[in-house]
């Protein structure tokens, strides 16, 4: 469904992604993890189209989605829940909604609204409230909520969990859980990466903007030595299976 | 007490003229970082416009939509010609884009038409006075505020309301954010520049009724105020914009009437005045009424 080859995306001289490649099956759920600073983030910006790589190409759907304006690739059917989610905040829950699904028609965005409403009870309740006094976690399920208004067949997740308090954490991861069994094709950044690799079809272990190291979610996770090399040390999700690390501002 | 109710009553004619204009301001800064200097030379165009019009049997039945109409292509076409091709640049090289702008225009009216005014008719009830409870109006000055009022509940509807303005609330305020749901950066510029020039031509309606000419700077004291404005209100905050607006025209007029008269030509100071007061509130609350923390470049 996505094929990410040899792409290398600069900001000025510092090279954050050198010749990364990657892919995404449909349906899979594709983790990427890696240290603070190994160019997950690059990744999934350049593949949404928010950066335009130096080299290499991005592939969607057997499209050539190389540099394409971010509006073009929503419409081909693939969305980002940006680091930081970045909802609207002088916005309501629903106007943030509506903007989510600002590509589809007016029928379906109407249907969308109330799907989303059932989805996340959370958000309901808080339908007309601006975005900016949500909860942490509030704000995570309105950030997925909204990309899901595009009803997108590929799905970026960058760092869903980042900064949430750990029952919010287990209820993003929920989520993607949920996503995962309704078929939805997806591609995440995580900071808890024995968890997502666990939950994960496969995964890409990226440092220092190199993919040097990929393979199933399970055998990425119980490789050890890889974990205490690169990401054990940064998140201690290694040696603490299943908990949740938060805070951590990259 | 006769004296401060009219007063009051002139302010807001005024200040909501300014209101319209520095909404326009906000506008664009919101969606584009830039503080479009050349704004105000929209007034300058319906006004050259009207002269024209007027040359050839014009009427006031129909002038309004004909300035509006100009106002809005004139505001589409400063940003395709113009802003489109500096969008990333610096605030700076904004800044001087709309300036160059600003000083074209007064360049291309005085060239082509003339440096000296042209006056062209004004509609004749304008200054009809008619009195409510021995207190006496101008029919314009509640045509104004009328006006201003209907254009500004009609703002609110659209940015309320329609996809449209929500696009645009949204892209002011985090545009890569906006460009993830797929919404269109030419597109929301470009509505939000045929916005605000629909915003000005109301607003040159409004002064043209009142003062039926033409001049190649006349443009330039009108922004400098809308600009104003729009910063006491909070640079990017459309509420701000429109309360910085009628806190601009009501301290204008109050200080032009209650200016103590101790000499002839005193009341000239009111200008001064204004400016002084205006530079005490920015010691006090820098970021103006409503502060707009977020506002990310395109």
């Amino acid at each position: 469904m996505l094929e990410v080859d040899k792409i290398t995306t600069r900001y000025g001289a510092i090279t954050a992604l050198h010749e990364a490649s990657l892919e995404v099956r449909a349906g899979e759920l594709v983790a990427l993890v890696g240290p603070n600073g190994a160019g997950k983030t690059t990744l999934l910006n350049t593949v949404a189209g928010l950066l335009r790589p130096a080299t290499g190409s991005v592939r969607f759907e057997g499209t050539d989605i190389t540099g394409a304006e971010p509006a073009r690739l929503v419409r081909a059917g693939l969305a980002l829940v940006p680091e930081h989610r970045r909802i609207f905040k002088d916005l309501t829950v629903e106007e943030n909604l509506r903007l989510g699904g600002s590509t589809a028609s007016k029928h379906d965005r109407k249907h969308r609204l109330e799907e989303a409403a059932d989805l996340f009870p959370v958000l309901r309740l808080k339908w007309s409230t601006s975005a900016g006094y949500l909860s942490g976690g509030e704000a995570q399920q309105l950030a997925v909520a909204r990309a899901l208004m595009s009803n997108p067949r590929l799905l970026l997740l960058d760092e869903p969990t980042l900064g949430l308090a750990p029952t919010m954490v287990d209820v993003v991861f929920e989520l993607l859980q949920r996503l995962r069994e309704q078929g939805r094709t997806m591609l995440v950044v995580e900071q808890n990466a024995t968890r997502v690799l666990h939950l994960a079809d496969r995964g890409y272990l990226l440092r220092t903007g190199l993919v040097i190291a990929t393979g199933t979610g399970a055998e990425l996770a119980a490789d050890t030595s890889l974990f205490d090399s690169f990401i054990g040390t940064t998140t201690h999700g290694a040696t603490d299976i299943g908990a949740a690390t938060h805070g951590g501002d990259s | 007490m006769t004296k401060l109710i009219q007063t009051i009553v002139d302010g807001l004619g005024v200040g909501s003229t300014y209101a319209l204009l520095a909404l326009g301001i906000s506008l664009i800064f919101g969606v584009m970082h830039l503080v479009n200097f050349a704004h105000g030379e929209l007034i300058t165009v319906g006004a050259y416009v009207s002269y024209f019009f007027f040359l050839h049997g014009g009427s006031w039945w129909w002038m309004p939509i004909v300035i509006i109409a100009s106002a809005m292509l004139a505001s589409v076409a400063t940003e395709l010609v113009a802003f489109r091709w500096v969008r990333n640049s610096s605030p700076f090289t904004l800044l001087l884009t709309s300036f160059a702008l600003e000083r074209l225009s007064h360049a291309f009216w005085q060239i082509f038409v003339s440096p000296k005014q042209r006056p062209f008719p004004k509609p004749a009830w304008v200054f009809n006075q008619f009195k409510v409870a021995g207190v006496s109006f101008e029919v314009m000055d509640l045509v104004t505020i009328a006006v201003t009022a209907i254009t500004l509940a009609l703002t609110a509807v659209v940015f309320k309301r329609t996809l449209f303005g929500v696009s645009v609330r949204g892209a002011a305020e985090d545009f890569d954010a906006a460009r993830l749901m797929g919404v269109r950066a030419n597109r929301v510029i470009s509505g939000a520049f045929a916005f605000a020039g629909f915003l000005a031509g109301v607003a040159a309606c409004l002064i043209l009724m009142r003062t039926p000419a033409a001049e190649p700077s006349m443009g330039s004291d009108w922004l400098l105020k809308a600009v104003i404005a729009a910063v006491i209100g909070g640079l990017g905050s459309f509420s701000g914009a429109v309360v910085g607006g009628l806190v601009l025209g009501l301290l204008e007029t109050l200080t032009r009437a209650y200016l103590p008269e101790v000499a002839v030509g005193w009341d000239k100071f009111s200008t001064a005045v204004v400016f002084v007061l205006i530079a005490v509130f920015f010691v006090i609350r820098p970021d103006g009424i409503f502060k707009v923390s977020h506002a990310e470049r395109v």
